[in-house]
């Protein structure tokens, strides 16, 4: 008996305990390694005057490309596209996506059914949307300018007008990204406990109170959440507006990401090209922190509350 | 082959034979015509085969090719066994669309990849290849006569297309120049000439335009006889490509220049003269009364397919482009061709061009055997099948437009073509000035373009700010 309770010491290889931990964290350190190798070299080249068509004049210039930024009028220009398209598509997905949600909140086989239906464009790939809405709106042929003309809109020219680009490629971006505010919003709404509102429906509190008063703050992380991730993928568009427009007409939609990859592929422009990255990468960074701290406050808050 | 079809076939390569009797006596043996075509070429390779040059010297080997998907590169597969059967290599290649294929090229260039060999390339992009190293000079191998075949032929190819893919590398340095460096090998061009559809032309009683005057009235009346069309295609999207085709054709046909070159080689912006100012409000207008509704977004692609659906009236595009769409569209055999000289004091036609050629990748481990396919591949033989057999227009050898089994063809399907050709075809080179900044340069002017269509800014006041733009943007890459 005694024989067969008592467990037989393992053979083989055996990892000692001060190096397991190293052993544990390896595979984070190789993902670390992968991730930053890359944006250091990018670092690197961002400092460089670095013109793949002129090597000869491949030389450090440290914040140079940075201080050129400030008298750069079409630096500027990028920056407030990007900043206007982000604001814009950001604020009425969040709109929309929040409407919809509210519409299928109660669960119905139905409602069920017509969520699921709304996610097929996110299924889209957003250049395929592209594509879908530039025949869409072309004004020989398109569906879109058709009802347009319907409605008195004759020779509406959408994205290739510089009035209407931007409203052009905010649409493809809402009609793409709104599925997934919806979901993510209409995932908090069926979470929420339901005390505080049966407590207000016998109390028979006007359902707009209920909704600035109960349920906007209860769904302040769900909102918080959707938001960061949509303001962080809306400030590095690309597809949508390359495959639009290649950024045109003149510059009106030159955010970042076709500014910069027109400078690296079509100019070569190593140096510029890394530098309007590095500054869409601190863009990117300080909106995450405040998003992020600002989620944590709010945790933090309920926990509090609670 | 049996001695009776190689007969017939030898016979048509003289030229004592019609393709047409050829392709009727094959048929009477059970032969189709995409086999006659394949045999035609089998015969010419013979005939290389035996020039003395050691074609089989690197037999065994293989090469890597980069291709952009085109006509061209169709025309290259097809024949590819012939090469083989000379050589006794193998050739392996990738075949990207055109969307993103420099930007692979780019890719494998800049990482120092050997994967590719050798690449279809554009001139204007050896601009970047050539000065970053990527590149060879293929000046060493056409001059040896140990590695390049005694029936090459190099004088043979168009000298405004051959001296198009030579630079010394030099900010401003002329095309073609003594010192410069042969950084491709034109596989075919395309000039810049019109495309109109008769039919349409019939019914309005228009007749073809023949200054930039003319072609603003013609493209008015153009549009207002079409019911819902419009009058002229021309490129419009946000890109280099806007400027090259029929707007610098034009441009170069009133002694225009993109930029100055000074004595000491520094380069200035030359787009804000008066002539310039006075060209580019034509076009402006032309495309503002008579374009496409959503001409910003317009690429080759756009234009072509609207002039080949009957959209539009015309085009002043890629003359290939009118070829390509004259058949299997709906205005297929509706489409005819002109030559066009904007400037109603010039003697003929000045195209730019733009060319399709082979470049040798400077990180090739196989370049002997890599320039044995590229001297085959732009050789008279290939050049010759792909223009009579394929859709290999325009060919870059005199040789070829001299075959007329080759103009028939043109002449019997595309009416004015051949003639169109000859007319522009001395005027034709590129008209741009090599210098690194091209595309960056040439992007800003076509986002100009659109600002002056969109009346965002006026015709003179948006030609000063791009010169002033161009000026800086040389001065701080220190070319200006």
């Amino acid at each position: 008996m005694a024989d067969i309770a008592r467990p037989k010491p393992r053979k083989g290889f055996r990892i000692s305990r001060g190096l397991l931990p190293y052993l544990l964290s390896l595979p984070a350190l190789l993902a670390c390694i992968g991730i930053l190798v890359p944006f250091f070299t990018a670092v690197a080249y961002s400092l460089q005057r670095y013109r793949l068509s002129q090597p000869w004049a491949r030389r450090w210039n440290w914040g140079e490309n940075y201080l050129n930024f400030l008298s750069d009028s079409s630096f500027w220009n990028t920056l407030k596209v990007s900043l206007t398209y982000a604001f814009l598509t950001v604020g009425v997905e969040l709109l929309l996506g929040l409407g919809i949600a509210l519409l299928l909140q109660k669960r119905s086989r139905f409602n069920n059914f017509v969520s699921i239906m709304l996610l097929m464009p996110l299924m889209t790939a957003p250049a395929l949307a592209s594509l879908m809405w530039k025949l869409m709106t072309n004004p020989g042929f398109g569906i879109l300018s058709y009802f347009a003309s319907l409605i008195g809109l004759e020779d509406f020219r959408w994205a290739s007008s510089p009035q209407t680009a931007m409203l052009t490629v905010v649409l493809v971006d809402v009609w793409v990204y709104t599925p997934f505010i919806m979901i993510l919003l209409l995932a908090g709404l069926r979470s929420l406990p339901q005390q505080p509102f049966e407590a207000a429906a016998l109390d028979g509190v006007p359902r707009l109170f209920v909704f600035w008063r109960i349920t906007l703050p209860m769904l302040t992380p769900f909102l918080l959440t959707a938001t960061l991730f949509r303001v962080i993928e809306s400030i590095q568009q690309f597809d949508i507006i390359y495959a639009m427009t290649q950024g045109g007409p003149g510059d009106r939609l030159t955010v970042f990401q076709v500014e910069a990859y027109l400078n690296f592929f079509q100019s070569t422009n190593v140096g510029r090209s890394a530098a309007l990255l590095m500054i869409l990468w601190a863009i990117t960074y300080f909106l995450s922190n405040v998003f992020i701290k600002n989620w944590l406050k709010l945790r933090e808050k309920q926990r509090g509350d609670i | 082959m049996y001695d009776k079809e190689k007969k017939l076939v030898d016979a048509y390569l003289r030229g004592t034979v019609s393709r047409r009797s050829m392709i009727k006596g094959l048929g009477a043996m059970g032969m189709t015509a995409a086999t006659a075509s394949v045999l035609v070429n089998a015969s010419a390779t013979r005939a290389l085969a035996q020039n003395g040059f050691d074609w089989k010297k690197h037999s065994g080997q293989t090469v890597k090719l980069l291709l952009n998907k085109h006509p061209y590169a169709d025309a290259l597969i097809a024949n590819l066994d012939n090469f083989k059967e000379l050589t006794g290599m193998e050739v392996e290649y990738d075949v990207f669309p055109e969307d993103v294929y420099f930007d692979k090229v780019t890719a494998a260039l800049s990482s120092g990849s050997s994967e590719y060999d050798a690449f279809m390339t554009g001139a204007y992009m050896t601009w970047t290849y050539g000065p970053a190293g990527w590149i060879d000079d293929l000046n060493e191998y056409i001059m040896d006569p140990a590695k390049t075949n005694p029936d090459y032929n190099w004088e043979d190819v168009l000298e405004g297309v051959r001296k198009s893919c030579a630079w010394n590398g030099r900010p401003g340095g002329a095309l073609g120049s003594e010192d410069a460096k042969q950084w491709c090998i034109p596989l075919a061009y395309e000039q810049n000439n019109l495309t109109y559809n008769k039919n349409v032309f019939e019914r309005a009683g228009l007749s073809v335009p023949t200054n930039i005057d003319e072609l603003v009235e013609t493209a008015a009346a153009a549009k207002a006889a079409m019911n819902g069309g419009y009058g002229i295609g021309v490129r419009g999207s946000r890109s280099w490509a806007t400027i090259h085709p029929g707007f610098l054709s034009g441009y170069a046909n009133f002694g225009q220049k993109d930029l100055n070159v000074s004595d000491d080689g520094l380069l200035s912006a030359a787009m804000n003269t008066d002539v310039s100012k006075d060209y580019h409000a034509k076009w402006v207008k032309m495309i503002q009364d008579s374009g496409a509704p959503d001409w910003s977004t317009h690429t080759w692609y756009q234009v072509g397919t609207d002039v080949g659906a009957g959209k539009s009236a015309m085009m002043f595009d890629a003359d290939i482009l009118g070829y390509f769409m004259n058949g299997g569209t709906a205005e297929a055999g509706n489409l005819a061709f002109a030559p066009f000289a904007a400037n109603p004091d010039a003697a003929a036609p000045t195209p730019n061009i733009w060319i399709w050629a082979m470049s040798m990748s400077s990180f090739s481990k196989n370049k002997d055997a890599t320039w044995y396919f590229m001297q085959w591949v732009t050789g008279p033989e290939h050049d010759l099948f792909g223009a009579r057999e394929m859709d290999l227009v325009n060919p870059a050898r005199s040789s070829v437009w001299a075959d007329e089994m080759f103009r028939d063809k043109l002449a019997a399907s595309y009416p004015g073509y051949v003639e169109m050709h000859d007319v522009s075809a001395p005027g034709a080179s590129i008209k741009f000035t090599a210098q690194p900044l091209f595309f960056d340069l040439t992007t800003e002017w076509a986002a100009t373009l659109q600002k002056m269509v969109a009346r965002e800014v006026p015709v003179d006041e948006g030609l000063d700010q791009l010169a002033a733009s161009v000026d800086a943007q040389l001065k701080d890459a220190g070319l200006g």
